[in-house]
């Protein structure tokens, strides 16, 4: 076992449950294995760390073909919110967290929470804006640079 | 089958070392597996968890999750990354000679 995999960075830039979930999944596992962890929100990604949103993620049942349902079905009201309390009490069962205790979790497992700047300037954001678990806003850059000896995966 | 003797007992275990016939396990074993998974010794917050995984998995046929652990109050998530240092459901199952955790959480 000597190629064991140390390190990994995971950025997470799509949003909606079904976009920021795998991200989520992978870096938990990740600890879980005992590798070192970074986790760069970007994009819409990052409504899961923001706090006002990020217990309010849903599933989007418009343009997503993976939900096998007519996009006219999917702009019914509530269908969304439907969907997604679907998905939830689903992966309640798995003992899948929410998205916050999620990543509580991961912060509590040593994983290392960061927000995108372009982002952040983008939405116009500030620190206050995030929950306590994000480490710190960071451009590119940095991201590279504490990514370096590890694994970089984009979701 | 592979064997490992640990100290003076012979277990039966799978390919990965978890153990494969719980009748087998003892503290002592136990103790020589943490000593193995690189841990110092086995104090009281340690065996709080592996009895609370053995009752579980007694109870339900499943090896508890990190969440579940966390849950029921036994240890949290950091506390649990401190007892069982680089993968703590993994370690702690091996451990309390349950098999390997199943689940991606």
């Amino acid at each position: 076992m000597e190629d064991k995999i140390k390190k990994v960075s995971i950025i997470i830039s799509k949003g909606g449950l079904e976009g920021i979930y795998p991200g989520l999944i992978m870096a938990n596992g990740a600890r879980m294995e005992g590798i070192e962890t970074n986790l760069f929100f970007t994009f819409f990604g990052m409504d899961a760390i923001i706090k006002k949103r990020m217990g309010r993620i849903k599933v989007a049942t418009v343009g997503n073909p993976g939900m096998h349902m007519p996009s006219l079905v999917g702009i019914l009201p509530g269908m969304s919110a439907m969907a997604t309390s679907m998905m939830k009490k689903t992966m309640e069962k798995l003992d899948i967290p929410p998205v916050p205790e999620y990543i509580e979790m991961i912060a509590d497992a040593g994983g290392t929470l960061y927000a995108c700047k372009a982002t952040v300037d983008m939405f116009k954001l500030k620190k206050e804006d995030f929950c306590p678990q994000v480490n710190s806003i960071i451009n590119v850059g940095r991201f590279y640079e504490i990514s370096a000896g590890g694994h970089i995966i984009f979701t | 089958m592979p064997l490992r003797t640990y100290g003076n007992t012979m277990v039966d275990v799978d390919a990965e070392g978890y153990l494969t016939d719980f009748s087998q396990w003892t503290r002592a074993v136990a103790e020589a597996i943490a000593a193995e998974e690189g841990l110092a010794a086995l104090g009281p917050a340690h065996w709080k968890v592996i009895e609370f995984m053995q009752k579980e998995y007694k109870e339900n046929s499943q090896v508890p999750s990190i969440r579940r652990l966390n849950k029921s109050g036994v240890a949290s998530t950091k506390e649990l990354y401190e007892l069982f240092p680089g993968g703590p459901a993994k370690k702690a199952a091996r451990i309390a000679g349950l098999k390997k955790p199943e689940g991606c959480v």
